[in-house]
């Protein structure tokens, strides 16, 4: 291996990557949009959920718990009712998603430490219908409070915010964005290596190189190289939005969480290094990208719960870079945990790499036939 | 060594019994050759006649089916890797980076074929001037000419000062006076002591080589020096003028011991078998009894001439089995 050449072929790639202008908005576009995408429009715990309010006791007491559910952005008041039966015909005809009904003799009911508010949803909506059994739950606890130990010296009732009353894992964007890293990473690396070997064949330059003295693996790593910069490019966008936008928290090292992407950029670069020397055309190559993308996106436990899935779907989910990468970067940003606690999924992607690696290199011939 | 190195002043390249099946089409079939060191050889024959193939195997790029090749020396396919650093190849579509520019390419390729680091920027500079691109080194290789990109395709294939240069149909896209102003820069690098093998499908262009293979359908027909192929046509060539040359052609076609009638202008040339004096006698009554008034003159044989008869004669015998 001749480190001149070697860096011969990584700047090449980085002079054609300069002039691509498609290619240089996708290294920074792709995250973005995604991001935004994913962080607001997918979004599994509701906000602003539209309310309307029947407050039949009318006493300060239930004046205040209305405030509170309202002060914690879950709901917003558009409607006011009369009576319980009001709210269910707005539920019906779709004007609000949730009513929350005070009966009169609320004030009663509290101190006997009875039901004393009810929360009326539409359960047509399984999001909704859990964001309202959380509703449900905060403004309770402290009316319980209040009402248990009425003029107690406690510390002064701080205001109910939402972060102290919802586990941070139910805000998607936490979630998600994590996530989002090993999911972008997957798609644009694996599709920018697997159309990079295919494109020199269909171009022509192919038979240039294999003409000259360049190995196999000089020229295979020097097409990964380039790559390995961009993926951390990438990693930093999305988790510099992730926490300026959605206040994602990372509570491991920063270190750990470049480590990890570092680990699952290198396997989905020699992925698409083998998806090249097996794809014929560059439109190929997309279509084998793709054929990768989709079972990450859904088996990785990036959208749904892996523990879920049946034994053999599993399996397969233990296969893809990004059900490791998931494990590990949720348990470094989201958990604080250590790298050396998560080894098993760095063993895995270490393997993942050498075997598509070695392949790639394996499978490539200087030949023609 | 000694021995050795004589020997490749002989012969660059010896090739033995070469054959390339692709399934049940025999590409090249079994191919001898000899390629004299320092002097343009050159490869004539219609397109699909199987000289990229040949050049391909010759570069290590595809192995034979059979027959055994020595380039410099080495045994190929076995030794390519150790071939690659002494040889050049311009392959007959435009290879080098499109989206690099003119010393952008040629600095990456000094860089894989092992010119010298302290070298690399004078051997640059040094080809950006003779191939002339003083005033174009920055402008990307996609936005040139034809003739252009085919210039800057053998500045890079001579990057590493080969001894061996291949070229695969190098004027196929180019205008006539780049296409001279070309192989002057072929002239020149054999002087200096290359070898080179081009192939090309243009009698001009084949008529300029030091020696010449003609190729016919994976077949070598003939081989020798332009003069020596084209006399031992003598006395078969004729040019035939008539009033109405296409009818004329129409007589002539069908005679017996006529091997090729072609249109040139309001002539006809025509090339027979080796039974000269009973063919020419048959063309006259031919025309006569078509009622043509035209006039059979000997002519002086060309290469065309030469693949005409070759390729013709070939189709005349048995069709080969595969």
């Amino acid at each position: 291996m001749s480190a001149r050449r070697l860096w011969a072929i990584v700047l090449k790639e980085l002079r054609q990557m300069r002039r691509d202008r498609i290619t240089l908005a996708m290294i920074v576009g792709i995250p973005v949009m995604q991001l935004v995408l994913f962080g607001y429009a997918i979004n599994f715990t509701l906000r602003n959920l539209d309310a309307g309010i029947a407050d039949q006791a009318n006493t300060a007491g239930s004046r205040a718990a209305v405030m509170d559910m309202l002060a914690t952005g879950v709901v917003s008041a558009v409607a006011t009712a009369n009576t319980p039966d009001e709210l269910m015909s707005m539920i019906r005809a779709g004007r609000i998603n949730i009513g929350i009904a005070i009966p009169p003799d609320f004030e009663r009911r509290r101190i006997d430490g009875r039901e004393s508010i009810q929360v009326l949803v539409d359960g047509s909506d399984t999001a909704v219908q859990g964001a309202a059994a959380q509703l449900a739950q905060t403004p309770l606890d402290p009316l319980i409070v209040e009402a248990r130990a009425p003029r107690s010296s406690t510390p002064p009732e701080t205001p109910i915010g939402v972060v102290a009353f919802y586990n941070p894992e139910r805000r998607s964007a936490v979630n998600i964005v994590p996530g989002l890293i090993g999911v972008i990473l997957t798609m644009t690396m694996v599709l920018f290596t697997g159309v990079a070997i295919v494109r020199e064949r269909e171009r022509g330059n192919m038979e240039l190189l294999i003409a000259t003295p360049l190995t196999r693996s000089e020229l295979m790593i020097g097409k990964v190289l380039p790559f390995v910069a961009i993926g951390f490019v990438q990693t930093t966008v999305i988790l510099a939005l992730g926490v300026w936008l959605f206040e994602v928290p990372v509570r491991g090292s920063v270190f750990d969480v470049y480590l990890a992407s570092g680990l699952l950029i290198l396997a989905n670069l020699t992925l698409g290094l083998m998806i090249s020397t097996k794809a014929q055309s560059q439109f190929q190559a997309m279509q084998m990208t793709f054929f990768v993308f989709l079972p990450s996106i859904l088996l990785s436990g990036f959208m749904f719960p892996f523990a879920g899935m049946p034994r053999v779907v599993q399996w397969i989910a233990e296969m893809l870079p990004l059900t490791h990468f998931l494990r590990l970067i949720r348990g470094v940003m989201l958990r604080g945990a250590s790298l050396g606690e998560l080894w098993v999924d760095i063993a895995a992607l270490v393997a993942f790499t050498t075997v598509m690696m070695s392949a790639a290199i394996l499978r490539f011939h200087k030949r023609l036939d | 060594m000694s021995d050795r190195a004589r020997e490749h002043d002989a012969d660059a390249i010896r090739v033995r019994g070469l054959t390339k099946h692709f399934g049940n089409l025999v590409a090249v079939d079994h191919v001898d050759l000899d390629v004299p060191a320092r002097r343009v050889y050159g490869f004539l024959g219609p397109n699909g006649s199987g000289k990229s193939t040949t050049i391909r195997m010759l570069c290590g790029l595809l192995t034979p089916s059979e027959g055994e090749i020595d380039v410099l020396g080495l045994s190929i396919p076995a030794q390519a890797d150790a071939l690659r650093s002494r040889v050049g190849y311009m392959t007959q579509k435009f290879s080098l980076f499109e989206d690099l520019t003119v010393r952008e390419n040629l600095e990456f390729l000094a860089a894989v074929q092992g010119v010298a680091k302290a070298r690399t920027r004078s051997r640059v500079d040094e080809l950006i001037g003779q191939y002339r691109f003083g005033d174009r080194q920055a402008q990307l290789a996609g936005t040139m000419s034809g003739g252009q990109k085919q210039r800057l395709a053998l500045a890079g294939a001579v990057i590493h000062e080969p001894e061996l240069l291949f070229l695969d149909e190098p004027t196929s896209a180019v205008d006539p006076e780049s296409r001279r102003d070309f192989w002057e820069k072929l002239f020149e690098l054999a002087d200096l002591g290359t070898t080179l093998l081009v192939s090309t499908h243009l009698m001009d262009e084949a008529e300029r080589c030091h020696r010449l293979a003609i190729l016919d359908r994976g077949v070598l027909v003939a081989d020798g020096t332009p003069s020596e192929l084209t006399e031992r046509l003598a006395g078969r060539t004729f040019v035939v003028e008539s009033g109405e040359p296409r009818r004329a052609q129409r007589a002539l076609a069908d005679v017996d011991g006529v091997l090729g009638v072609a249109q040139v202008g309001n002539r006809l040339r025509v090339l027979t078998g080796e039974d000269v004096g009973a063919t020419g006698q048959r063309m006259r009554d031919a025309l006569s009894g078509a009622g043509q008034q035209a006039d059979v003159v000997p002519a002086t044989p060309n290469l065309e001439d030469v693949f005409v008869a070759v390729t013709r004669a070939d189709r005349q015998r048995p069709e080969r089995a595969a």
